[in-house]
């Protein structure tokens, strides 16, 4: 494991608020061109984490990386420049609402680039038929649209800038299965393709068994198991046998966790 | 002429920017195009000027396996210009990658047509303005109308009324705008005897001031500036609280749970403003004759002993009672406006902007045209 091949680098990161620790030492890492599922029960802090990582938040103590990065000394320059270099799907979309689905995917096209009108519209249609929506919904404000229409135009709004990395928060959850798996197979294609990285929370046993190459497992305030499926299977912490090997996922996933 | 062609055959031609993207080479029957460097989100501007600028009069022949890095941006590109190049020549792409082309087939798969825009007219846009003009008028009816029969309930049901929320409300919206309301009172009492002093003096009536502060604030300002104050302190709270929660689908729960959102929300602000508004009047009323008193100890050397002296003589009962009966009105204005604009709050922020602002400014000019209609009503009555 080369130094240019990780693109995140989480070591000793607690986090408190107050009195409450969330992390108590999370170290991970995350290679380029992978995607990475971060797990775990809901307070385990997982969109904290990922917080922390798109220096939304700053952890008590620890460092964190990213692209080179150390997040903690960061400047203001760099960290426009790193922000530019990334895309980050908020699990309810956060999509600015006096704005058009158009409009919100072109909006950083047009603060950051000199590409012209008739390109930036080009681009912009290019994304949304990407995410599955159709050119009307372009024209749509984000209240006019459903709950799964938002998390395809958040999409597409994270995959405006081209970035190296993609952070996902949920994407999956409050899809339909269908649009679900489609949305599961253009995140491969895009890293196939692209090269990027991808960083995703989920929930999602078909997304976690079909497309996630490593995870990180969060519970008691620990990573409590790391790496490839294989890996995690073998961790007998408690959640980690509930999440995987419980009744629905043994006789689902049968052959994915090794039973026969 | 002939010279600059020749020369094309030999050197072959490098559209430069500051960095260049594409190397052309003409032939005597076709144009050779190599894409080299960066097709990247960063560099499309570039790339697109250039790609401008190539002559399509002869056949093209393309080679983009030389690109050093790309993103789906410059597949795009590549993309349009492809098909545009097609309609015009004969384009032949001869190298690429693999990945090139499985990004190219994937964007090719996926395309759209325009974005319709939303325009509007300003015919349209008029219209629009009065129908929704007009609707608010009857939305506001109808919700004055549930406000009465929530409160005709509540008359009759006394154990329903929400005695806490009601406290709560009077502790935020009126205790805690004492200090704003006896401060903006008392500067305007003051500028009111300052500039009354001027006028009193050239005529040796300095202590008429008396009467011009101590009626024209308990029979006018004290209730105005009071409303006026509570108006953007509450009633854009108001709005803010119960719009915020329309946006989170709490008040959906609510009904859903049967918990009447007029009898939870709506009564407790208007009781609490109707029971805290002519307290604040009251309050103010005193700040601003002590304001006017002040002015006039240092304007016109009438000391405060004979100030109260003379607004005993002249300051009756009734004034205080005229301008006391304007609170709970007032109170019932605002209280009613704030919640309603609340509940006219859609499912996005920028309405939740709108109607704040919607809420004070028909707060502001209801109290005032009410006070209004009240002058009239106590001159038509002598009062």
């Amino acid at each position: 494991m080369s130094k240019d091949t990780v693109v995140i680098d989480v070591k000793d990161v607690i986090t408190k608020f107050g009195e409450r620790i969330v992390h108590d030492g999370v170290t991970l890492h995350i290679n380029k061109n992978e995607i990475y599922g971060i797990l775990g029960e809901s307070g385990s802090g997982k969109s904290v984490l990922m917080k922390e990582m798109i220096m939304l938040l700053e952890p008590y103590d620890g460092k964190i990386a990213i692209l080179g990065h150390t997040l903690n000394t960061i400047g203001y320059k760099e960290a426009q420049q790193l922000r530019e270099e990334w895309g980050v799907l908020f699990q309810f979309g956060a999509l600015y609402s006096s704005m058009t689905i158009a409009e919100n995917i072109e909006v950083q096209l047009k603060e950051y680039t000199n590409i012209s009108k008739q390109m930036r519209d080009e681009l912009v249609r290019s994304k949304i038929a990407l995410v599955g929506l159709d050119a009307h919904v372009g024209a749509l404000y984000p209240s006019e649209l459903s709950g799964g229409m938002i998390k395809r135009a958040a999409l597409a709004r994270a995959l405006a800038m081209e970035p190296k990395l993609l952070f996902l928060d949920e994407p999956t959850s409050g899809l339909d299965p269908v649009g679900a798996r489609h949305f599961d197979k253009l995140i491969k294609e895009l890293r196939d393709m692209l090269g990027i990285t991808v960083v995703m929370i989920t929930h999602d046993l078909d997304s976690i068994f079909s497309i996630v190459d490593r995870m990180a497992v969060l519970a008691d305030k620990h990573v409590v198991a790391q790496g490839t499926l294989e890996n995690v299977l073998q961790s007998k912490h408690p959640f980690v046998e509930e999440f995987f090997k419980n009744e629905y996922t043994k006789h689902t996933y049968r052959d994915k966790i090794g039973l026969k | 002429m002939i010279i600059i062609s020749k020369l094309n055959l030999i050197l072959p031609i490098i559209v430069t920017m500051n960095e260049q993207f594409l190397v052309i080479k003409i032939e005597n029957d076709s144009l050779k195009l190599f894409s080299i460097g960066k097709w990247t989100l960063s560099s499309i501007r570039q790339i697109e000027i250039q790609l401008e600028k190539i002559p399509h009069d002869k056949k093209i022949i393309w080679d983009v396996s030389d690109v050093s890095d790309f993103d789906s941006a410059g597949v795009l590109l590549f993309k349009k210009y492809y098909e545009r190049f097609k309609e015009e020549t004969l384009v032949d792409v001869i190298a690429y990658t693999s990945v090139q082309k499985e990004m190219y087939d994937l964007l090719a798969a996926h395309t759209l047509e325009a974005i319709p825009q939303r325009t509007e007219h300003y015919l349209e846009n008029l219209g629009k303005k009065a129908v929704n003009a007009y609707m608010d008028m009857k939305d506001f009816i109808t919700f004055i109308g549930h406000v009465f029969v929530a409160m005709f309930y509540a008359l009759f049901n006394f154990k329903n009324i929400r005695i806490k929320e009601m406290v709560y409300h009077v502790h935020h919206s009126g205790f805690n705008a004492l200090l704003i309301i006896g401060l903006t009172s008392f500067l305007v009492g003051m500028v009111i005897a300052y500039q009354g002093a001027v006028q009193l003096a050239k005529f040796g009536a300095d202590i008429f001031i008396v009467d011009t502060v101590g009626i024209s604030i308990v029979r006018e300002l004290g209730p105005m500036i009071t409303a006026i104050v509570i108006a953007g302190r509450s009633g854009s709270a108001y709005t803010a609280e119960i719009g915020a929660m329309k946006i989170t689908e709490e008040i959906s729960a609510m009904r859903t749970m049967g918990f009447d959102p007029y009898n939870f929300l709506v009564l407790p602000r208007i009781f609490a403003l109707i029971i805290a508004l002519p307290l604040l009047i009251f309050f103010s009323d005193i700040m601003g004759i002590f304001g006017g008193m002040v002015a006039s100890q240092l304007q016109l050397n009438i000391s405060m002993a004979q100030f109260i002296d003379r607004l005993y003589e002249v300051l009756e009962v009734k004034h205080y009672i005229l301008g006391m009966i304007k609170g709970p009105v007032f109170a019932f204005v605002i209280a009613s406006i704030g919640c309603f604009r609340g509940f006219q709050v859609s499912d996005n922020t920028e309405s939740l902007g709108l109607q704040t602002t919607a809420s004070v400014v028909n707060a502001i000019f209801l109290v005032i045209m009410f006070d209004a209609l009240f002058s009239i009503i106590y001159t038509g009555l002598d009062l």
